[in-house]
């Protein structure tokens, strides 16, 4: 039954019958893995209600932990009972899509989000604030920046152990949105993972001013481009009378059919259709920071906390391009025409964009955040490429890429000044002298960014070039690897600087972290080198669930 | 399954650096016998592959070895040696153990000025060095265009750290000006070196589609495409095949180098220590010359005649250039870096002439060069390290002082400028001739870089070694039995190889006859018979024919 029908049939009988409104199809067991997280963060709010202050923080470690694991496990269960491939369908009432990318980008956003709380709950690297082990979150958020009542928080040893849930309600946010299948439940998504993320960016311990910052910036520009996502859906709804994704997708092809009478002047009008994309497809190229909606980036990832930096870079890129790759390729392929010259524009700029930019960057995480819009570029020529080689070159990059961004701001977190952490590009002169391991570590998150081959950066930047050039985009290709030999100087300036340079006197030190950091730097550098050295496993999954389910 | 000789030979030295790497900081002594162990198993073993080795056999490679890999890309784990390949692979495991050996006291540290305990540069420079090796050598048996690729970029790293980490302090600046030079010689290598070969991955990626889209599945296998060719089932377009092989080629003549793109090498070989500047010309370098012979003439058979104008004339100006701006270099490294640039020049143009004298001889010309260049530089360095500087007006009179050391250097230099019974004369002679024998202008002015080389050998000798004893150069010491080792063996082989060149010919010969196979192309009918090819009656034309009924 056609599921639009049936959301119909659901509002007739309502409408009809009110008090009588029956109770939707919901197949809980395939939500699983949203449902437990999100599950796990409203626990985590009543344990910030009910337990006492000093058992918080273990209380939530673990419920997270245990939470996104075992997310974790019911993603690779769904996959394993065929979810991914052969029993993937439309759950939720049309809501929610369970196939083969969905499963994948949400086994992937679990496994870097775990990771990535490992960071969060770093507290070993901070110095002890009054005989208190601290991590990278303010003590109290609402105090005001430098005011008595945080020193007053400060000197009692709180900590925001409210980062745990938040950053679980992101995640959540965050497993629904690659796999929306309606442009509501889609705008829901991303209203959830992003309305966290805000607050997360305004909680940093040290530089408090330029985090709250960095905070607003995000928020203002993320409402906006919210508005347009917004304004873009209910221009499709103008056009299609649905919102379901293959919904519009039957109008686009096949034209209206049944004309519905409140929308009789507007829909089938191509104008409605074409603006109302370009819309929705500019609100989600804002999150995955592609240029010209880039201009975020920087601010944001400066300002944030990094082990928040870390975990935006590399989960709200892969949410996001989840969603994106659904959207082209579910709701517009029958626009394909029109979105591909433009999706080529902004493929081109955003790799020769962040890819120039980054050159001139003085600071460590700017440098970063251009070079994910660099990257971004990338993964957008494998967006472009319009084929199954295309889906599952994206899926892979994103894997890859992912985890070498969370090992490589789980590296700069490390290396500290008296002022927190040293992220002036010049304070890290002769870091290979003082710390030779955790430069060498570096150095390999950094040769994978620029794709050098032995690393996954490298199959990764193969793989979406390959589906490029096979779709007829060769010249993408060699603006590809052209932006890709720019890039290429950023990150080996930053070897010269650590490996060649005599260390400053007055130099960072390199803490020392707990195991939790170590953990995620040791799985940053093992995927890196695995997915460089033997890729066919994952290259074969990626594969494997490339096909999006209508 | 047969015993996996070529992995094995590869594997050897990549596990001897992460042997090396591994010890504590206090076995400085240790890390350079390990490394020195190892690299001498890869000896054994790379003799081992001549050995086992026929060179009469059908087939163009041997040795094979096939493994599925990412079978996604179409990539597969295939190995396999022709003669090039064997020559080649020889000559690196051979001049390891010296660079090691020359090398032994370039990465000491004092004590006191290591800014932690963890600080091992010792260790990391033979690491370095055995890495470089791993990777040269599993290039050169690499049959499959992903793989290859995969190495010859992944060898810029460890070449960079080299490079940019470690120096003769012999600049004529403070530590902290050469080590800046130093950082600046070695992104400038990287950079060049990076940027050709991301243009290639473009090509490679190309040759990915063109194959995918004609053949049913994408393929790297050099084998399966010159088949495919051959029976006419893949046709790649002329447009298509022109790009890819420019973007292939781009890559090697960065690599090589060839002019206008050398303008890396000078400094990388100056700034380096003398057996880092042996690695990147003798070893490094000669897997661009030789992926040429192996992958562009072989993958774009048209493509490489439609460039073969161009890129003689490029090689030419790279033979001119290198040996005059040789002659007015005043830096003893710089001025063997211009000569290596000439006879780079020289190889390109054996290979591009497309004669079986042509490409024998570029194929004898790597290995010559690699053996003199390593005797000249490694005994350059030697004389650098004593006197502390690499300004040839700094010298003068050494050959009072240490004769051996002279002599040592004249020998190397005299084998620069190929003067015969030296192995380098057997190869530049066959390049010329293969030249002229389709090309007679090139060939005549290319003949002019001998008398530059004669000028800028035999000055820079005169300057250094005789004339008035220099009071630096008084207590200058002659050649330790370290030095000796290193040396003694290399200047015998240029001896024994320049007298008696068979072993080398008949290994190389049909691999070339191979090659040109491919390409479609036979020697031009010489007007005069040229009897001076050594084995060139031993090509076995049974082999050949065969091989250009198959190829057609």
């Amino acid at each position: 039954m056609s599921s639009v029908a049936s959301v119909h049939s659901l509002w007739t009988v309502a409408a009809d019958m009110p008090g009588r409104i029956p109770a939707p199809h919901i197949e809980y067991a395939q939500l699983a893995p949203t449902l437990i997280v999100l599950g796990a963060a409203v626990v985590g709010v009543l344990i910030e209600a009910f337990l006492p202050r000093r058992s918080r923080y273990y209380a939530q470690l673990l419920l997270s932990v245990v939470a996104l694991a075992a997310a974790f496990a019911a993603v690779i269960g769904l996959a394993a009972g065929g979810f991914g491939s052969a029993k993937a369908h439309i759950a939720a009432m049309g809501a929610i899509a369970v196939d083969g990318p969905a499963l994948f980008l949400q086994g992937t956003i679990l496994l870097v989000s775990l990771i990535a709380v490992f960071t969060f709950a770093e507290r070993r690297l901070d110095p002890a604030a009054h005989g208190n082990r601290v991590d990278s979150f303010a003590a109290q958020a609402a105090a005001v920046p430098g005011g008595k009542a945080e020193q007053a928080a400060v000197k009692a040893g709180f900590t925001t152990t409210e980062v745990f849930p938040i950053v679980l309600f992101a995640i959540g946010g965050m497993l629904v949105f690659p796999a929306a299948n309606d442009l509501l439940t889609l705008f829901i998504a991303l209203e959830v993972f992003s309305l966290p993320l805000y607050i997360l960016c305004a909680l940093a311990r040290r530089q408090r001013l330029l985090s709250q910052e960095s905070a607003v910036k995000y928020f203002l520009l993320g409402a906006f481009s919210s508005a347009f996502l917004l304004f873009g859906v209910a221009l499709l709804y103008g056009y299609a009378g649905t919102v379901t994704y293959s919904g519009i997708a039957e109008v686009i092809s096949d034209g209206a059919k049944q004309i519905d009478p409140a929308l009789a002047g507007t829909m089938g009008n191509d104008v409605l259709l074409l603006i109302g994309s370009a819309l929705v497809v500019m609100g989600l190229l804002f999150k995955v920071g592609a240029v010209p909606f880039h201009m975020w980036t920087p601010d944001v990832y400066q300002g944030a906390p990094t082990p928040v930096t870390g975990f935006m870079a590399a989960a709200t890129k892969v949410a996001a391009f989840g969603a994106l790759l659904r959207l082209l390729y579910v709701v517009l392929p029958g626009l394909r025409w029109d979105w591909r010259p433009v999706m080529w524009g902004v493929a081109i700029l955003t790799m020769l964009g962040g890819a120039i930019v980054a050159i001139t960057q003085t600071d460590i995480k700017r440098m970063l955040a251009y070079s994910s819009i660099a990257h971004a570029g990338f993964i957008l020529a494998g967006v472009i490429a319009t084929s199954e080689n295309g889906i599952s070159s994206v899926l892979f990059y994103l894997g890859a890429y992912s985890f070498v961004t969370l090992g490589a701001f789980a590296v700069v977190t490390l290396v500290r000044d008296a002022g927190g952490e040293a992220t002036q590009l010049s304070k890290w002169a002769g870091l290979g002298r003082r710390s030779p391991l955790v430069a060498a570590v570096f150095a390999i998150f950094l040769l994978a960014f620029a794709g050098i081959p032995l690393t996954s950066g490298f199959t990764g930047k193969f793989a979406v070039f390959k589906a490029a050039a096979e779709s007829g985009a060769g010249w993408l290709v060699v603006v590809g690897v052209l932006s890709s030999a720019i890039a290429a100087f950023f990150y080996i300036r930053v070897i010269v600087l650590m490996f060649f340079n005599e260390p400053k006197a007055e130099g960072p030190t390199v803490a020392v972290p707990s195991p939790l950091t170590t953990t995620a730097i040791a799985f940053g550098v093992v995927v890196t080198l695995v997915l460089g050295l033997a890729p066919q496993y994952f290259l074969h999954l990626a594969g494997q669930a490339s096909v999006f389910i209508r | 399954m047969s015993f996996p000789l070529l992995t094995v030979t590869a594997a050897v030295p990549a596990v001897g650096a992460i042997a090396t790497a591994a010890l504590p900081a206090a076995r400085r002594t240790a890390a350079k016998w390990l490394a020195l162990l190892f690299s001498l198993a890869t000896l054994a073993l790379a003799l081992l592959i001549a050995f086992r080795f026929r060179p009469g056999a059908t087939g163009p490679y041997q040795l094979t070895e096939s493994h599925t890999w990412i079978p996604d890309f179409g990539v597969r784990y295939e190995l396999g040696v022709d003669g090039i390949a064997v020559a080649l692979i020889a000559l690196t495991a051979l001049l390891i153990p010296f660079v090691i050996l020359a090398g032994w006291h370039d990465a000491d540290v004092l004590e006191d000025t290591r800014p932690n305990r963890r600080w091992r540069p010792t260790q990391g420079f033979f690491a370095l060095i055995l890495a470089v090796e791993a990777m040269v050598v599993i290039s050169f048996e690499a049959t499959d265009v992903f793989l290859f690729y995969l190495f010859f970029e992944a060898m810029l790293i460890p070449m960079y750290f080299l490079i940019g980490g470690f120096g003769d302090r012999a600049g004529g600046h403070g530590e902290e000006e050469a080590a800046a030079q130093r950082s600046r010689a070695a992104v400038k290598f990287l950079l060049y070196n990076l940027a050709g070969g991301l243009i290639m991955l473009a090509a490679v990626i190309g040759l990915y589609a063109v194959t995918a889209d004609q053949l049913g599945t994408g393929t790297f296998s050099l084998q399966q495409i010159v088949e495919a060719r051959a029976a006419g089932k893949l046709d790649i377009a002329t447009g298509t095949e022109r790009l890819l092989f420019l973007g292939f080629f781009f890559a090697f003549a960065v690599k090589a180098p060839l002019w206008p793109l050398h303008t890396w090498l000078p400094g990388a070989m100056g700034e380096s220590t003398a057996p880092v500047a042996v690695l990147i010309t003798a070893v490094v370098d000669k897997v661009g010359t030789f992926a040429m012979l192996r992958f562009c003439l072989q993958l774009f058979p048209q493509a490489s005649s439609w460039a073969t104008p161009v890129i003689l004339v490029l090689a030419l100006i790279s033979v001119l250039y290198g040996a005059l701006l040789a002659v007015a270099q005043r830096d003893i490294k710089r001025l063997i870096a211009y000569a290596s640039i000439s006879h780079f020049g020289f190889i390109v143009l054996g290979i591009f002439a497309m004669t079986s004298q042509g490409q024998s001889g570029a194929t004898l010309y790597m290995v010559n060069h690699g053996i003199s260049t390593a005797a000249l530089m490694l005994v350059a360095g030697f004389l650098i390290s004593r006197r502390g500087s690499r300004l040839i007006a700094d010298y003068g009179g050494v050959q009072k002082v240490a004769p051996i050391l002279a002599g040592t250097f004249l020998v190397g230099g005299l084998a620069t400028l190929s003067l015969p019974g030296l192995a380098p004369f057997v190869s530049e002679f066959l390049v010329l001739v293969g030249t002229f024998s389709r090309y007679p202008a090139i060939g005549v002015i290319a003949t002019v870089a001998i008398v530059l080389a004669a000028l800028y050998v035999l000055v820079l000798y005169q300057r250094t070694m005789t004339g008035p004893v220099r009071d630096e150069v008084r207590a200058m010491p002659d050649l330790r039995v370290r030095e000796l080792v290193v040396v003694a063996p290399l200047i015998a082989l240029l001896i024994f190889l320049g007298v008696y060149p068979k072993p080398l010919t008949d290994l190389v010969n049909p691999a070339v006859g191979h090659t040109l196979s491919v390409v479609d192309k036979k020697d031009p009918q010489p007007a005069v018979q040229v009897d001076a090819v050594p084995g060139g009656d031993r090509r076995g034309p049974a082999v050949r024919d065969q091989d250009v009924e198959a190829a057609k």
